[in-house]
């Protein structure tokens, strides 16, 4: 890295927050990515807004590569710079700007973590519904560059449902405001959807205007054990046949059953192919028949086991099976490939059924939990980084998943993002067409190519 | 070092949110999970040996609320130090760490005679014209730290003064044995004396060993493994000479140790089963809740509870002490946000990285003002040196104590 603008990097935002030794560079070579590694040639984290313009903007004459990163939570290996540039820490910048609740908006900083905007504005009887799993730490800049999804994506969307206005700066460090804080706005392109999911490759938010909704008033928590897989997917699609949808509606499979009980003891049988956590909120009057509905539906299919919590704190108890899935699964080998496969909610029995074929044949031991009801899966592949042939095996056994994810109408990623981890799936997906066209919006708003390249395609 | 313990790290930042230093910094290697690669890429090579290195391991506090956090069970609070042992054990002690490490931690005459002065500068008032006229500016700033900390001593520690055998009030359930820590026997005797009290009164018979040694704590953070294996020999060997499947401690620095000997002399079934015989007394007392809650006075004061990183991290108790405050009839409890993060004390820490210290106080003092209590509750001593100091300048109308001083005041009835 050239000696010369890590100064000017440094005039920008301060001494303190420019990392240029070989320990600090070390630290910032990774995500939460498996297998993948590269130094940078310098870290950055500005202060304030002007200030990522301006990095921006040097980087940009002086040809150099910049990755924006918040709290490197990433799983595509998207906030890793690969070819020794800089990487942009949006860490600092984490002011919750304004709550308005008049227009029921909130706007924050990209530096903001997402739990914490839900905290303030939860106090408020407000809700940012977008939970993924890594919301504690995750920022509210990673969560609308790669579009985070999480447990309540079913009844309430994505992180895209929410964004109402952008401010980002553009390759050049020029500022691009998008949006606003109104409902309606037909002006132009809808460049904020486009900004959304652009995996840091279009520009860098300084600020983001979300939509807010009223606080649910009240929920309700729900276990069911389900002896044959089959019976549990059908309860699924009946549920939402019925005209019921659950806020949270999450599938354990047979292995992650296991893994958990192993780990929490907390009394789930291990001859079961599934368990389902549901839950279900809104007006007292709708939770309570919308619950009943739900366990008519789940008695029908022959469901061994159905309990309802009755207090917030046996709510708990029933989440505890689906809140430590990852921890169980992770703690049984050093590595572990968490991957997100998406298919149509119909398609879930077959593709957990195919999932569990596909580790059998690769000699694998791959646990399935996840968002049932959206169709999105976090097959988990529990290896060793150091067995480089079971390594190879389960890189094989994921590119059978994500073929057959294809081929029945799915994607290969729902929430984590293509990086550069996917990136070989992508044609397969999209095809040459949509291929053409990200590569023409990348040409038309970065054409230099120095915002976090080589990622999605 | 286990190369497995550092791979289990997926890198997957929930322990990030978590430590402290990364709150105040936003600096990966101000991170658990910065931490851990560090170790991870000295270990295979990457890195060497480097000031920079050390200096940003240094900045840990070892608080393991990273490892409370962690999905995959990695504690990268003991990595660091373990890689930290690692460094000392080819450096060696200097002269100084070896003097007190060696010379005066594990013989308590020793360190009680060592101590008599500070009781004389206290009692003489020379403390007080000392502070008046500002003499401490004229030694190094880390002495001026350690002064400032002190806080009235006892007229003797308590190992001088404790029978060894306090008798059960009413019917004797069982016997156990106490645990006397170095800090609680020469500073915070009264809420040992309490402890003992308490463990009276529901029922037990307590044998407080007077030969009893420091625990090895302080080895463990002077990087001195051979100190820490030969407290915890002579520890073992003593409790486990009398007839006792319990023994209390009321300071959850030394539970937390306690409870490790099974793992610092691996393979020694006697340090297994003494570390397995090792409760905090908030456990014991939660287990006698029934009769305990008898003998409770009301006690209508707002009372806020920290969790020492000993106690909640290391040894993973939190409710037990909520529990034992909820006993306490017309106490007002309250809350205090973040209640398990570290107060910046942290063994020698507070005087090691002053700043970072101050930083990571400052927070947990803001945290404790938004309470409005009258008390902060803690169970652990260098908790209770950092907060009385810290809250003497900035909190004065708020007192700070030890849980079982705290339950005594209510089975007195005296507030």
């Amino acid at each position: 890295m050239d000696k010369q603008l890590i100064k000017s990097l440094a005039q920008v935002v301060g001494e303190q927050y420019t990392l240029a030794d070989r320990e600090s560079l070390a630290c910032y070579g990774y995500d939460s990515t498996p297998e993948l590694e590269s130094r940078p040639g310098v870290v950055v984290l500005p202060g304030n807004q002007e200030e990522i313009g301006k990095v921006l903007a040097l980087c940009h004459g002086a040809g150099v590569r910049v990755t924006p990163r918040g709290s490197g939570t990433n799983l595509s290996g998207g906030s890793i710079s690969f070819d020794g540039g800089v990487i942009l820490q949006t860490s600092r910048l984490n002011r919750i700007i304004e709550i308005d609740e008049e227009n029921l908006t909130a706007t924050v900083e990209p530096g903001v973590v997402t739990s914490a905007l839900h905290r303030e504005v939860e106090a408020k009887g407000l809700f940012y519904p977008p939970d993924p799993g890594s919301m504690n730490i995750s920022t509210m800049g990673g969560n609308v560059a790669e579009n985070s999804g999480g447990l309540r994506g079913l009844k309430y969307g994505v992180t895209a449902d929410y964004v109402m206005g952008l401010k980002t700066f553009l390759a050049d460090g020029e500022l691009l405001k998008t949006g606003g804080k109104v409902v309606k706005d037909v002006a132009g392109y809808n460049l904020n959807q486009l900004l959304v999911s652009s995996e840091g490759t279009l520009g860098v938010f300084s600020e983001i205007t979300v939509k807010l909704i009223p606080k649910p008033q009240c929920k309700k928590t729900m276990l069911v054990h389900f002896p044959q897989l089959e019976q549990a997917a059908l309860t699924v699609s009946q549920i939402i046949a019925a005209r019921i949808i659950p806020a949270t509606l999450e599938f354990l499979d047979r292995v992650t059953i296991k893994c958990v009980e192993d780990y929490a003891h907390v009394g789930l049988p291990l001859d079961v192919d599934a368990v389902l956590l549901i839950e279900v909120d809104g007006h007292p009057a709708v939770v309570e028949e919308e619950a009943a509905g739900i366990r008519a539906i789940c008695e029908r299919q022959g469901c061994s086991f159905f309990q309802t919590a009755a207090t917030a704190d046996e709510a708990l108890k029933l989440a505890t099976a689906r809140r430590v899935a990852l921890s169980a699964l992770a703690r049984l080998r050093p590595t572990t490939i968490l991957e997100d496969a998406t298919v149509p909610r119909s398609a879930i029995a077959p593709m957990v059924k195919l999932i569990q074929e596909t580790a059998r044949k690769y000699d694998l031991t791959i646990g399935t939990f996840g968002h049932a009801g959206d169709g999105n899966l976090h097959p988990t592949c529990l290896t060793d980084e150091r067995n480089r042939d079971e390594i190879e095996r389960a890189h094989r056994a994921f590119a059978e998943i994500f073929e057959a994810t294809i081929a029945m109408g799915g994607t290969i990623t729902g929430e984590h993002g293509v990086g550069v981890a996917k990136k070989k799936y992508l044609p397969l997906l999209v095809g040459n067409a949509g291929l053409r066209v990200m590569r023409g919006i990348k040409g038309a708003l970065d054409p230099n190519g120095i915002l976090n390249p080589g990622k999605i395609f | 070092m286990e190369f497995v313990k550092l791979i289990n790290c997926m890198r997957c930042g929930m322990c990030l949110p978590q430590c402290p230093t990364y709150k105040e910094t936003f600096l990966e290697t101000a991170s658990p999970r910065g931490r851990v690669a560090l170790v991870r890429k000295f270990e295979e090579g990457e890195l060497e040996v480097s000031e920079k290195l050390l200096e940003y391991l240094s900045l840990c506090l070892d608080c393991q609320a990273c490892a409370s956090a962690c999905p995959c069970g990695v504690n990268a609070g003991e990595l660091v130090a373990e890689f930290r042992c690692e460094r000392k054990s080819e450096q060696g002690l200097g002269t100084m760490e070896s003097l007190v490490l060696r010379k005066l931690l594990p013989h308590p005459d020793r360190l009680e005679a060592a101590t008599a002065p500070l009781r004389l500068y206290q009692a003489s008032g020379l403390q007080k014209t000392v502070r008046a006229l500002g003499l401490l500016k004229m030694f190094p700033s880390s002495l001026q730290r350690m002064e400032g900390l002190l806080p009235a001593l006892p007229k003797a520690p308590l190992r001088q003064t404790i029978e060894e055998v306090t008798p059960a009030r009413g019917t004797e359930k069982g016997t156990v044995g106490f645990f006397l820590g170095c800090v609680m026997s020469l500073i915070f005797s009264e809420a040992s004396l309490a402890t003992v009290a308490l463990l009276s009164a529901v029922g037990y018979r307590v044998i407080t060993p007077k030969t009893q040694k420091c625990c090895g704590a302080p080895n463990m953070l002077g990087h001195d493994m051979d100190g820490l294996k030969d407290a915890a020999r002579f520890n073992t060997d003593l409790f486990n000479s009398f007839e006792v499947d319990t023994v209390v401690t009321d300071c959850g620095g030394c539970g937390a140790e306690l409870k490790k000997y099974g793992h610092h002399l691996a393979g020694d079934p006697e340090a297994e089963r003494f570390s397995s015989k090792i409760r905090d007394i908030s456990q014991i007392l939660a287990a006698e809740s029934e009769t305990l809650q008898t003998m409770l006075k009301p006690l209508p004061v707002a009372v806020t509870y920290h969790d020492a990183c000993h106690i909640a991290h290391c040894q993973g108790i939190r409710s037990e002490p909520r529990q034992l405050l909820g006993l306490i009839p017309q106490l007002d409890y309250r809350e205090l946000p973040e209640a398990d993060a570290c107060c910046g004390s942290a063994g020698t820490y507070n005087i090691e990285k002053p700043e970072m210290s101050d930083r990571v106080l400052s927070r947990k003092v803001e945290n404790i003002r938004k309470t409005g209590a009258q008390y902060l509750v803690t169970g652990n001593p260098g908790c209770l040196l950092q907060l009385k100091k810290a809250l003497s300048e900035q909190l004065p109308e708020v007192k700070v104590i030890h849980l079982t001083e705290l339950l005594q005041m209510s089975v007195d009835g005296r507030y």
